[in-house]
């Protein structure tokens, strides 16, 4: 139970403990952890000696500039009856003093500049993946030679009565998601890194990766770790709302695993192909569409229908009115507002069945049971 | 001198329609601190929420609304005017003038700033809520997916430029034109230096988030995309724009930081200030960089690696002249005979915790490394160390230290040491323990955490509420002084202090220098 460790000990001896962490570095996630970790990655191996470097020159100048200005509070009190000297410039300690500093500089640049060059190396990749920030979620999107791209949405899976405590919080509260991207070890990943919306950013600390996901413009950045595990990370750009709650989660699976998930993947997507061309019944339809629900509108929505940023559902003359409309603001959004074209986020069977769910929950009754093929008809217009 | 003038005007009108530099100077000075307690307020809400982990006193929409007008207050509304307010006050008295060059902009300059606030503050009662997308404001989602209130924001900023903008020209004009005889630039006092420089910084930068700003409206109102990638513009512009603005603003409010603790670590030293005409160049120097390092902020938004390393050198450059400073204010004491009143606990506090918020800027200019400490907590321990240490640990040195000759009257000193170490623990258990959060992972402006950040987020609450009720008793502190404090009425109220203000009556009288003083040729700068 090492939250129950002595705040305030702690605190007191985190700069000693900051200093010596610097050969015993903690894995990432770590409670209390003060430093940063060396991650998984020989990126991010050379990021933490560069930043122990310099905090190391920091501490040995901190401790002379700091020790002279100590003897004198200590030693020239006029307490102790010292008569104060009247000296006020030497041009050759004042050049002492450009230069040196200038030349400790240009010893920390060196490095700098090396492990910089290799972070912007984005070639020879084995592996790329689209990555796209969605208020308040990420979308990851396997690009394929062949075209049989895989894509899903990764959505945070920590339930709101962890968030508004009334359920104990889980282990990886705020770290989780339903649908974690997934990645071969030893591969050189490529990810390509763009936004939906609002600039996000896409931030793993053990796989030194962090790119600002910007709306209509595409970055590159890498990895490539050898270690098998799981690794958490979060958007590091304030993105509106719900910005402290959209995790990254990111496996790291051997290869042979890899191509398999990969395998399934694919098949699920065939799957949903085929349940498009399906009728459902409403009971049907409004299991799926509760679970669609949850994750995708819930949060604007609220849990009820009852809105908050969204207008509510409950009774809406949208949902209660005519299907045409309820289907175009969910396929196509309401511009200039926070209401997004779900359209292209939801396949036409989750689509059917999260618009069947809201004419016929929240004490909404249409009894209409919308069909996938409803959706396509109403996309082809 | 002086007896044959009017005094000040009597009720009301005597502060609405002042021209006189210290009844301006004492308006920026309150209304500085108004707002100081106003963000404070709003930090206090901040940690209070981030208190333990889960959702507890507001929503995540409201917590992004409180670091929003948490940062646009304290930035605007509490550090800036109140440095204008002490250049007010002093900048005339240091250099012998009876007034500023241009009185009646100096009253305008004050008056529009009170309802620019009342209109930003206006905007948490608003439909959609006040701005939320942070004091950095990025497009776009401070454009496009921006509460309405976004336009209140727009204007409140453009009347927040036309101050600062105003307030600079008086003060470039004043230190140029009003000098008392004999006061040549290479013996001004370090304050009047620095300001001046700052002026400059001002005068250049403010257009620049006038134009982002009005942008940023052609963009919410009149169809353009100046933001946004669909229509031909790029959201990253805005960025560009802002932080050309943004990081000379940085200096615009350390700068004159560095003046006054110039000014109060000599006279506590009771030696001159060491290696003045290297302060002067240092001071310029810092200016100049500031103009083109950043991109430094934009680390990860995907420039080209030579724009890196372009950014990531002149940003370590700034080291050097940042440098030159800590080691004259160390020498200045270096064989000094010291005492510690609470001007000087202050200016040391300021030296220490300021130098420390250099290191991690060092740091933070290591482009690789940055792609970790990037919008984390990290950087928001950095600069609460260069802010709060900095600007206003130096601020609140200088009312401690000016207070006396402006109203002739002493504080309690013991009150002021206590206020002092109560600030100085409350500030550190607050902000330190944001670089070990930051650096195991946590983003800033996130109104709930992981688990494994649960400690320091508390103990960081809990500085952060002892800090602030140390503020309380710094109010009182100077008002008991100005009701009832015990006066003083030596010219020099300190016996280390050096320059002209030190030379007028105490209190101030409310004209000096009616007729300009002579100052020595021989002697050095004060």
């Amino acid at each position: 139970m090492c939250f129950e460790a002595k705040p305030l000990l702690k605190l007191a001896l985190a700069p000693v403990l900051m200093l010596l962490s610097l050969s015993a570095a903690a894995a990432g996630g770590e409670p209390n952890q003060i430093n940063m970790s060396p991650g998984a990655t020989e990126v991010g191996r050379q990021i933490y000696d560069l930043h122990m470097i310099i905090l190391w020159i920091c501490v040995v100048i901190g401790i002379g500039v700091f020790g002279v200005m100590f003897y004198s509070i200590i030693y020239h009190r006029k307490s102790r009856g010292v008569t104060p000297a009247t000296f006020h410039e030497s041009t050759k300690v004042e050049i002492l003093w450009t230069v040196v500093p200038f030349i400790i500089l240009i010893g920390m640049a060196v490095p700098a500049t090396s492990t910089l060059i290799d972070i912007y190396d984005n070639d020879d990749a084995e592996l790329d993946v689209l990555v796209t920030g969605y208020q308040w979620k990420w979308k990851y999107e396997y690009l394929d030679e062949n075209g049989e791209n895989v894509s899903f949405f990764s959505n945070l899976r920590t339930p709101q009565s962890e968030i508004y405590n009334t359920a104990d919080k889980g282990e990886h509260y705020l770290l989780e998601v339903d649908e974690p991207l997934v990645l071969p070890a030893g591969t050189k990943v490529r990810f390509l890194i763009t936004a939906n919306d609002v600039i996000h950013s896409w931030w793993v600390p053990e796989l030194a990766v962090k790119k600002d996901a910007i709306p209509g413009f595409i970055n590159e950045t890498w990895t490539r770790t050898d270690q098998e595990g799981i690794y958490r990370g979060q958007c590091a750009e304030l993105c509106g709302k719900d910005h402290g709650f959209m995790p990254i989660v990111v496996h790291v699976v051997s290869k042979e695993e890899y191509g398999q998930w990969l395998g399934e993947k694919q098949a699920a997507a065939a799957e949903i192909k085929e349940l498009m061309a399906q009728t459902f019944t409403l009971d049907e339809l409004m299991e799926r569409g509760k679970a669609v629900y949850e994750r995708n509108c819930l949060a604007c929505h609220g849990a009820s229908g009852e809105g908050g940023v969204g207008t509510a559902i409950a009774g809406s003359a949208i949902a209660t009115g005519d299907l045409d409309g309820h289907l175009d603001v969910g396929i196509n959004g309401v511009p200039g507002t926070a209401m997004q074209a779900f359209g292209a986020q939801l396949n036409d069977v989750d689509m059917a069945a999260v618009i069947t769910y809201q004419r016929n929950a929240f004490g909404n009754n249409m009894g209409d049971a919308v069909q996938p093929i409803d959706v396509y008809n109403h996309k082809k217009g | 001198m002086g007896d044959h003038h009017h005094g000040p005007a009597k009720g009301l009108s005597r502060w609405l329609f002042t021209t006189n530099h210290k009844d301006i100077g004492t308006m920026y000075l309150w209304f500085a601190f108004a707002m100081f307690l106003l963000g404070g307020f709003f930090a206090m809400v901040i940690r209070a929420e981030l208190f333990q982990p889960g959702m507890q006193l507001v929503e995540p929409a409201f917590f992004n609304q409180m670091t929003t007008m948490h940062g646009l207050v304290m930035v605007f509304g509490a550090i800036m005017p109140s440095f204008v307010g002490l250049a007010n006050w002093l900048i005339p008295m240091m250099i012998g003038a009876p007034d500023m060059a241009l009185p009646r902009m100096n009253n305008w300059s004050f008056w529009i700033l009170p309802p620019a606030f009342l209109l930003l503050a206006s905007t948490l009662f608003m439909e959609g809520g006040a701005p939320a997308f942070g004091w950095t404001f990025y497009a776009p989602l401070s454009t496009t997916y921006a509460p309405p209130s976004v336009t209140f924001f727009i204007f409140c900023i453009h009347i927040l430029g036309l101050s600062s903008i105003m307030g600079s020209i008086n003060i470039i004009a004043t230190v140029m034109n009003m000098r008392a005889p004999g006061m040549t630039y290479m013996k001004m006092p370090l304050f009047v230096w620095t300001w001046l420089i700052t002026a400059f910084l001002l005068v250049a930068v403010m257009p620049v988030l006038a134009g982002a700003v009005t942008m940023m409206l052609m963009d919410v109102h009149f169809g353009t995309s100046f933001f946004s990638a669909a229509g031909g513009g790029d959201p990253v512009l805005f960025q560009h724009v802002f932080w050309f603005f943004g990081h000379p603003e940085v200096y615009i409010i350390i700068l004159p930081a560095f003046g006054v603790v110039s000014q109060i670590i000599p006279a506590f030293s009771r030696k001159p200030l060491f290696g003045y005409d290297s302060m002067v160049y240092a001071t310029a120097s810092i200016a100049f960089l500031s103009f083109i390092v950043w991109a430094h902020h934009m680390y990860t938004v995907g420039i080209p690696v030579a724009g890196e390393l372009f950014f990531m050198y002149a940003t370590m450059l700034i080291a050097v002249p940042t440098g030159v400073k800590v080691f004259n204010w160390v020498t200045t004491m270096w064989r000094g005979a010291l005492s510690f009143e609470t001007p000087m606990l202050f200016s040391i506090g300021f030296l220490v915790l300021f130098t420390l918020g250099g290191f991690t800027g060092l740091m933070l200019s290591i482009a690789p490394a940055d792609f970790q400490y990037h919008d984390s907590y990290f950087v928001v321990a950095h600069f609460h160390y260069v802010m709060v240490a900095g600007a206003v640990f130096s601020m609140t040195a200088a009312v401690y230290f000016w207070l006396p000759k402006w109203c002739g009257r002493m504080y309690n000193e013991s009150m002021g040491k206590t206020h002092f170490w109560i600030s100085f623990i409350g500030f550190n258990l607050t902000f330190f323990p944001q670089h070990f959060v930051g650096l195991a992972g946590m983003p800033r402006r996130i109104p709930d955490y992981a688990l494994q950040f649960a400690d320091f987020n508390m103990m960081s609450s809990i500085g952060a509420f002892i800090y602030g009720a140390s503020q309380l008793l710094f109010l009182y502190n100077v008002i008991a002084t100005i009701v009832a404090g015990k006066p003083v009425s030596d010219e020099k109220v300190w016996d280390g202090a050096e320059g002209l203000e030190w030379t007028v009556p105490t209190p101030a009288p409310y004209h000096t220098f009616e007729v300009p003083p002579r100052i020595d040729p021989a002697h050095a700068h004060s």
